[in-house]
């Protein structure tokens, strides 16, 4: 019989609108390195901030039973207590302080009222060269690299006593030669008797250090591998990860003629905003036909969010380079309003973030992007606006009661045909929709999807960014890859398949 | 949750007009009126209608015109997200002083007027520059402005009180013993001018309202049910019956008031019907999703804080005229009662919401409690700490009833 550490049983966590996990279960040994492998959205993450009380007892069903008891973990600190420790994908890390205030924060050695620095400093010191760090425990954290900022959580979670250890794409932000020494930490914790779960997307990497691996797909797991026991090559974890049908999820279009090229981008190449000698966007180039629907797909962080807002008016980025050409003509977009001009649209990833006003009601948001569409000489004709706002919620059948209501009361599905109808009352001939679909349900996918076929019908161009492969395979006519920055592939439609697209990024990724 | 709040709603619209649901979207809607409400008949009560007095009435109009001119250009500042304006009562006094020089060097009044306006608006112009351009945080920016343009008052007016004679300028921006609109009808212990404007107000007002539903009906938009529109033009017109015959029966129009009703007739127009107003709402509600809209966000920062100063200027001048002199004092605390007027009347410390009738009523009852507690005789430390605990209550109210949203 084997040693449990963990088991997770009949998880399932729902958001508004969304069932994120669905029955889940997950069993962890103690002293393996367990790895959570599936798409993005698949729900790993979710899964994860269940376990370590993100989201509390209560707001989930199903049972987390650890080291043979049940816990119900209100807060982080609760989980923390136990020896439960999350690293997540986005560095927790400040700054400005010291790498050993950093790794005492909120944990500080001493009395409230006199933290004890000596034994603060002694004590990171010990932690850090537990995971192979020579630094000063006094540097700030701003002055080292990514890499071993990494390992200074890696040591933060061992000062918190971990007994499991979640890391969260720990080498998604890392260079070979630093995911390799951390990925070789973690096999020399775990001869010291440490648990680890670790989420990747890097499968080379996942095969290296994993002994079991868990296959999560659409907030299902879908099996457990053993390594010496199940095939575990990368080819057989994709075929896991994707296996599923793409039954009549997505709407057929037909008999849309696809016309003249519309938008052409040459040689783009986009810098980080902040870390400026950081390529985003590397020589990317690319086409979109009249009545077109085209999928960009990659990875989170593969750099389409940037490609596409840097092309929409400079919205992202620095010394961004290359020639966009709407209908054979160059055209340089500076600002945003240029780019709405030229018949350009970019509907959102972040819908609540940075595309709708969620305390506004649905009519203001709909004539936003387009007041001049509705107003005369800068006074707005309120009624027009309102037959406006009405037009659409029709036209997309967006539900609410009236046009009047709040946008934030809005499911996310409806939310997202606010968002649509906001960009379609601009009238643009090319939109890029940034995971149009994200959040939202089965049923409201299908609406969003029939309302794309009808943009493409009408002879606009149509560009889908998605995580979700089988998205983009039902619903684009053409298919870039995009990996670290650049087009690794390019697919028609007959032609692609998700082991092809999948294969494109892993070949890309590890080389 | 959220699904819950849809459904809610959704059942709201099929309810009946007098449901209690319908009660408490009232309630909650006219929420600062009504406590404005309680608050007047509580003094009322209390003073043993002294505070309904003519000369009262008069007074909370004329002695708070600076509120209510500052308390409007302020929204705009929150409206863009919470933001503030601290330099407001410094440039009331530093462009005061300034007007009161000029004319006391025998300067004609309409070259001291354009003058003190653009003065205005340069040194609105200035600290919107850093707020916009430079991201400076506006807290700082206008802490600054505060600082420099106190002690450059004192400079200007070298310490000392300077009296504006030109009795021209102090009756028309509402000071002196006559600072009222002249009576062209001469009624006799009752101004009739008053009551023909209040007359021609009213049939206006119900005009727009009823004519403005007739097209909506006719073009098949929804509108307010016809008892609604009724009730809430017989109360506007109740009012203004109420307060032009407090008016007439002292000595009329205070010129004050005219301007600010003027003020407060061009910003309600432009926050609500204009483009521009409209951007200032987006800016505050979402400031990303407003830029990626093509919205320049950075502009309409500029013109809150620009225009900022412009009122300012206009409320320095409204002082001076109305205390007839200028003093390196004047004008403290000013941005303390705009900004409190703001909050109290329904603006959101997170920006986006607001309305300048909303930022009325707040400055209203300010006025009110002030006015009442002064008539009580209530010791002025202790109206202060009442002041101070009836804005946190509104902010209290604002920042927990949009927790109970999200």
């Amino acid at each position: 019989m084997s040693d449990i550490i963990l088991e997770m049983k009949n998880i399932t966590k729902e958001f508004p609108g969304v069932k994120a996990l669905d029955d889940v279960n997950l069993v962890v040994e103690r002293g393996t390195i367990h790895a959570l492998v599936g798409e993005n959205g698949a729900g790993k993450s979710t899964l994860m901030k269940v376990l370590s009380g993100i989201y509390p007892h209560g707001t989930y069903s199903g049972d987390i039973i650890y080291n043979g008891e049940v816990c119900k973990f209100s807060k982080i600190k609760d989980s923390e207590s136990l020896g439960i420790v999350i690293i997540h994908q986005e560095l927790a890390l400040v700054p400005q302080m010291t790498i050993a205030e950093n790794m005492f924060l909120g944990n500080e050695k001493g009395k409230p009222y006199a933290v004890d620095w000596n034994q603060t400093h002694a004590e990171a010191t010990k932690y850090l060269r537990a995971v192979g760090l020579t630094e000063s425990s006094h540097t700030l954290i701003k002055d080292i690299g990514v890499g071993k900022q990494q390992l200074v959580e890696i040591a933060k979670a061992l000062a918190k006593n971990a007994k499991l250890l979640i890391l969260d794409e720990p080498t998604s932000s890392l260079n070979e030669t630093d995911s390799k020494a951390l990925l070789d930490l973690l096999l020399k914790f775990k001869e010291e008797g440490l648990t680890s779960i670790i989420i990747s997307h890097k499968l080379n990497e996942v095969s290296y250090v994993a002994d079991d691996i868990t296959v999560i797909r659409d907030g299902h797991t879908i099996e457990t591998l053993h390594k010496g026991v199940d095939d575990i090559s990368e080819d057989r974890i994709i075929k896991g990860m994707v296996g599923r049908e793409i039954a009549d999820r997505f709407p057929k279009r037909q008999g849309v003629k696809i016309g003249d090229v519309s938008m052409e981008i040459k040689n783009w190449n986009v810098y980080h905003p902040i870390y400026t000698d950081k390529k985003v966007v590397d020589d990317v180039s690319l086409c979109v036909r009249k009545g077109e629907v085209v999928g960009i797909s990659g990875l989170m962080g593969a750099g389409r969010t940037e490609l596409a807002m840097s092309v929409f008016g400079h919205s992202y980025g620095s010394n961004i380079s290359g020639q966009v050409f709407i209908h054979g003509q160059e055209v340089h977009m500076h600002k945003v309003k240029d780019a709405i001009k030229h018949g350009l649209a970019y509907v959102t990833e972040d819908r609540k973030g940075s595309g709708l006003i969620l305390s506004n009601p649905i009519r203001v948001n709909t004539t936003l992007a387009n007041l001049d569409g509705v107003s005369n000489r800068g006074i707005i004709d309120q009624d027009k606006e309102y037959a406006v706002a009405v037009d659409y919620k029709k036209k997309l059948s967006t539900k609410c009661p009236t046009v009047e209501q709040k946008v934030g009361n809005l499911s996310g599905g409806n939310q997202q045909k606010v968002l649509l109808a906001k960009w379609m009352f601009t009238e643009p001939d090319i939109l890029i929709l940034d995971e149009p679909t994200r959040g939202i349900d089965v049923g409201a996918k299908y609406e969003i999807y029939c309302i794309i076929n009808q943009l493409a019908a009408e002879g606009k161009s149509v560009i889908i960014i998605s995580s979700e492969l089988p998205e983009i395979l039902g619903m684009s006519d053409r298919i870039y890859v995009l990996n670290e920055g650049r087009i690794v592939g390019e697919f028609d439609r007959q032609d692609a398949t998700q082991e092809k697209i999948m294969g494109a990024i892993l070949k890309s990724t590890n080389k | 949750m959220k699904k819950d709040v849809t459904l809610d709603v959704s059942k709201e619209a099929q309810a009946s007009p007098l449901s209690r649901k319908s009660v408490l979207d009232f309630v909650q809607k006219y929420t600062m009126v009504l406590v404005l409400v309680l608050v007047a008949a509580f003094f009322t009560w209390q003073t043993k209608g002294k505070i309904l007095l003519p000369q009262n009435i008069n007074n909370l109009f004329a002695q708070n015109a600076y509120v209510f001119v500052l308390a409007t250009g302020m929204l705009l500042c929150i409206l863009t997200g919470g933001n503030i304006d601290l330099s407001v009562g410094s440039v009331v006094c530093f462009v005061g002083a300034i007007g009161a020089v000029m004319m006391s060097k025998g300067m004609n009044m309409w070259i001291a007027v354009i003058a003190m306006l653009a003065i205005g608006l340069a040194i609105g112009s200035w600290q919107a520059f850093w707020i916009a351009y430079v991201k400076v945080p506006p807290f700082i920016t206008t802490l600054a402005g505060m600082l420099v343009f106190r002690g450059l008052s004192n400079v200007v007016l070298q310490g000392k009180t300077l009296a504006v004679k030109d009795a021209a300028f102090v009756r028309l921006f509402g000071g002196g013993a006559d600072c009222y609109v002249p009576d062209i009808f001469h009624g006799e212990g009752i101004n009739i001018l008053c009551l023909v404007v209040a007359a021609v107000a009213a049939v206006i007002f119900v005009a727009v309202t009823f004519i403005g539903r007739a097209n909506r009906l006719k073009k098949g938009y929804e509108v307010a049910s016809l008892l609604s529109t009724v009730i809430k033009s017989v109360i506007i017109v109740a009012l203004i019956a109420f307060f032009s015959y407090k008016l007439a029966k002292h000595k009329g129009l205070p010129t004050a008031l005219i301007w600010v009703a003027l003020i407060i007739a061009i910003y309600s127009y432009i926050t609500s019907k204009t483009t521009i107003g409209r951007h200032f709402y987006a800016v505050g509600g979402n400031e990303l999703a407003t830029k990626l809209s093509g919205i320049n966000t950075n502009k309409i920062y500029f013109i809150a804080y620009a225009n900022m100063g412009l009122l300012a200027a206009f409320a320095g001048m409204l002082t001076i005229a109305r205390l007839t002199s200028a003093q390196p004092t004047y004008g403290q605390n000013y941005e303390m009662d705009a900004i409190g007027s703001c909050f109290i009347g329904g603006a959101s410390a997170y920006g986006g919401i607001g309305t300048v009738p909303g930022v009325i009523i707040g400055a209203i009852l300010m006025g009110v409690i002030n006015i009442g507690m002064s008539i009580m005789g209530v010791d002025a430390n202790y109206q202060k700490v009442v002041k101070g605990l009836v804005l946190l209550a509104a902010v209290i109210f604002d920042v927990v009833s949009k927790r109970k949203q999200s």
